[in-house]
């Protein structure tokens, strides 16, 4: 209870804090909407977009090249290194590198493959919508409690003794005496942790691109049908071509939420055993071993991939939008 | 028309939710409103306690040193958070009554974030806790904390073993003493296993490898270990490493390690890889409980001990601070000589080298402002009679050799790291990984040496790749 008095005066600034800033959206806004004539287009707009514009460069520009120029200089910020920084990623940190890119690749697309097989699976089915839900409901876990109950499935014991993780206990009922220790089994490993993620990613997958197939237009199907088309050649020339905007949305979302993939190497392996990931390594470098270069020119190799993803994420969202 | 006019209105309001919260977010992390609340509740006890009159009172007579500050205020800025706290203004509250210094406690998660930036901005705390050597180095580098007050160093030339003082200087220049401690050379076991099979507690390194051995004839495996830590899985393992490396070479041999003038891969290093090989890795003594070597990488440090108390494993070399973790693998598991977990002293290997060698760890009080009432509280806080006050309270242990071992409740893993802490003559070294730059010792010696376990990798690779990472200046 005292706890709760005591924390009243900050949550009173907090108020007061809230207060005065609305009072000043309140007084800009005011005093914007008493322009007339051949200002109050301009006015309206810097009112409008101003602050906006200005917590955006405050919280995302000036950060971002705050960032890149970090990335030139060594570990305590001071003196200027060039591109060693970059140097060093691309010579002592390939392992790194290829495991991001493994799961630049692999985990979308089996993500996507495996919603877009579900969504034509429980298209139409009875009860549809209690399957999907629960295939969805992975999606409100987060990764780390996905990490931690995936981390008791792969959970390793003496096969001598009473088994803790369910999947050794599974293989050792198909017959394998001697399971591996999983998340050790180099490089499967890293497959096992993009399970966590697939698990997670492909509720998602499968309520986009079901809503996607719904959308369809049935004169569109029933043409094709008349034209002969069934089964695979249904499939494969109608509603795949009908949905590719949605697929490459749908790919290149969950290809970004990889990109930064962080919680569930953290939470399973630390980056240890052969899995580290570059957000991992970044955070390992900036936070942990307090090497600021190294740390920024990671965030930047990270960022110099996201780029052309957003980009083609944008320009397709755009086509789509057209089309409608 | 008008549904257009509604979704602009939304955005509108979204947007100032959004910018709202950003300032809100920004404007909440000052506490100074708490501290103030506190100054002015004290100053009203210091009223009353002026009334009383200025002379030593009755029981004040051992805070006489400390005397002729009344009034005055000193801020302490730490990382300890309740309950600990709690503890702490217990602790020194008879001093406060006696002195009339108010001591103003702030404790912070972020605290190593804070603290250069405070100090920085020209906000010092009077005084800080600092976790480790390191981090003071770092701040006598940047010009915060002011040399110690002469009756610290009489205190700690008194009261403490040799290498604490040494901890707390920098450039030859002494700046803070020790505050608490903890003692990393004990090896945990389950006395009442060890009574059941008539094993006895080892006092030579010969005698605990023997031991091993008649436990692997018993069919136990003899040792368990987890290394696996979160975001800091490793760090067990440089434990051993260190208790090693100190028991072959002795502390001069050491200190050379810590500061990179005796190399990673070296022929000493090598060698000490080699023992812990012969111990940690070898397949007939780990890893009791959990199965072959490489499940030291996978077991969480905390899970480690759990199958001592189921009979599979023999012993775990671990910290002081295990014995709280006892209770979580057995409902009302007890920790004592008879109980049924308790730890022994991990042997020296050769007295002539280094006589009874001491792995710990433990923070220091740094100043950072010239004042008398400071100068008082950081004595104050370097005397045995704070240390006893302290240590009285439970769960805390000091290196204070002015601290009576009955402080400590009898036979509790207090009383004996203090034990062993508090003796002049033996060897302590700090843990060797907080002292070297975090992208070793909090950097590749972990996860190197997590992959030494895990994979297998080759001792002189791993230490070449630790080597590797020691930053150049």
């Amino acid at each position: 209870m005292e706890e709760v008095l005591n924390g009243l005066p900050k949550l009173g600034s907090a108020a007061t804090a809230i207060g005065l800033f609305l009072a000043v959206l309140l007084i800009l806004f005011f005093i914007g909407a008493r322009f007339r004539g051949r200002l109050q287009g301009p006015v309206a707009i810097l009112v409008f977009l101003g602050p906006a514009l200005i917590l955006v460069t405050m919280g995302l520009i000036v950060p971002a090249f705050r960032t890149i120029y970090g990335s030139t200089l060594d570990a305590n910020q001071e003196e200027f290194v060039g591109l060693d920084n970059y140097a060093w990623i691309f010579d002592t940190q390939q392992g790194v590198l290829v495991n991001t890119i493994l799961w630049i690749v692999i985990a979308p697309i089996a993500s996507t493959a495996l919603g877009l097989t579900l969504a034509l699976l429980l298209d139409r089915m009875r009860r549809e919508s209690v399957a999907k839900s629960l295939i969805f409901m992975p999606m409100a876990i987060s990764f780390v409690g996905a990490s931690i109950i995936w981390g008791l499935m792969y959970e390793y014991r003496d096969p001598a003794k009473e088994q803790v993780g369910l999947l050794s206990q599974v293989v050792m009922w198909l017959g394998v005496d001697d399971p591996p220790n999983w998340i050790l089994w180099q490089p499967f490993n890293n497959y096992l942790l993009m399970v966590i993620m697939v698990w997670i990613q492909v509720g998602f997958a499968m309520v986009v691109l079901s809503a996607a197939i719904k959308n369809i237009p049935a004169d569109v199907v029933e043409a094709a049908e008349l034209d002969g088309a069934v089964g695979w050649k249904l499939f494969s020339r109608v509603t795949i071509p009908m949905i590719r905007a949605t697929l490459i949305v749908v790919l290149t979302t969950i290809m970004i939420a990889v990109l930064k993939i962080f919680d569930i190497v953290r939470t399973m392996t630390n980056g240890n055993f052969g899995t580290q990931v570059v957000a991992n390594e970044m955070y390992a470098q900036s936070f942990v071993q307090f090497n600021q270069g190294h740390g920024n020119a990671l965030a930047v190799v990270l960022f110099i991939g996201v780029v052309p993803l957003i980009i083609y994420n944008v320009v397709q969202l755009r086509k789509e939008r057209a089309i409608r | 028309m008008t549904a257009l006019k509604r979704r602009r209105g939304a955005a509108v309001l979204a947007g100032g939710v959004a910018a709202v919260m950003l300032l809100a977010a920004c404007s909440s992390d000052s506490s100074t409103e708490d501290s103030a609340t506190e100054d002015t509740a004290s100053a009203s006890e210091e009223e009353t306690m002026t009334d009383e009159g200025t002379d030593v009172a009755a029981g004040c007579e051992a805070y006489a040193p400390y005397m002729g500050n009344e009034g005055a205020s000193v801020s302490i800025f730490t990382s300890i958070l309740p309950p600990e706290q709690g503890l702490f203004e217990q602790s020194w509250s008879e001093f406060e009554s006696c002195t009339g210094i108010d001591i103003v406690y702030e404790g912070s998660d972020q605290f190593e974030a804070q603290l250069p930036t405070r100090i920085a901005g020209g906000n010092a705390p009077d005084i800080a806790f600092i976790p480790q050597p390191g981090l003071l180095a770092k701040l006598v580098a940047d010009g915060g904390p002011v040399p110690a007050s002469e009756g610290t160093v009489a205190n700690v030339d008194q009261y403490w073993n040799a290498a604490w003082k040494s901890y707390g200087t920098v450039d030859g220049t002494f700046y803070a003493a020790p505050l608490g401690s903890n003692m990393k050379s004990f090896v945990w076991y389950s006395p009442k296993t060890f009574a059941a099979n008539g094993y006895t507690v080892p006092t030579t390194w010969d005698e605990l490898w023997a031991l091993s051995d008649q436990m692997v004839a018993d069919g136990v495996k003899p040792w368990c270990g987890g290394i696996e830590s979160g975001g800091a899985t490793g760090w067990a393992a440089t434990d051993w490493l260190e208790q090693i490396m100190l028991r072959m070479y002795g502390g001069e041999v050491y200190d050379k390690w810590v500061n990179h003038e005796i190399l990673f891969d070296s022929p000493e290093v090598t060698a000490a890889m080699d023992v812990l090989a012969g111990w940690m890795k070898n397949p007939d003594y780990v890893n009791g409980g959990f199965g072959n070597v490489q499940t030291i990488a996978t077991t969480a440090f905390q899970d480690a001990g759990g199958p001592i108390l189921a009979g599979e494993c023999g012993m775990l070399q671990q910290a002081s601070f295990y014995a709280n973790f006892w209770g979580n693998f057995q409902e009302g598991a007890t920790v004592g000589v008879d109980g049924d977990a308790y730890a022994f002293y991990l042997p020296a290997m050769d007295d002539a080298v280094a006589p009874q060698p001491v792995v710990g760890g433990g923070e220091f009080v740094a100043a950072f402002a010239d004042r008398p009432e400071v100068a008082a509280v950081q004595t104050y806080l370097a005397s045995p009679e704070f240390a006893t006050s302290k240590a009285s309270l439970g769960t805390w242990v000091s290196a204070n050799s002015g601290v009576p071992l009955d402080t400590y409740a009898e036979g509790s893993i207090d009383q004996l790291s203090a034990q062993y802490l508090t003796d002049l003559t033996g060897t302590f070294r700090f843990d060797a990984s907080d002292l070297m730059p975090a992208a070793v010792g909090a950097g590749a010696e972990w996860t190197e040496m997590t992959a030494w376990f895990a994979e297998d990798k080759p001792t002189a690779e791993v230490l070449k790749a630790i080597d590797a990472a020691w930053p150049a200046s």
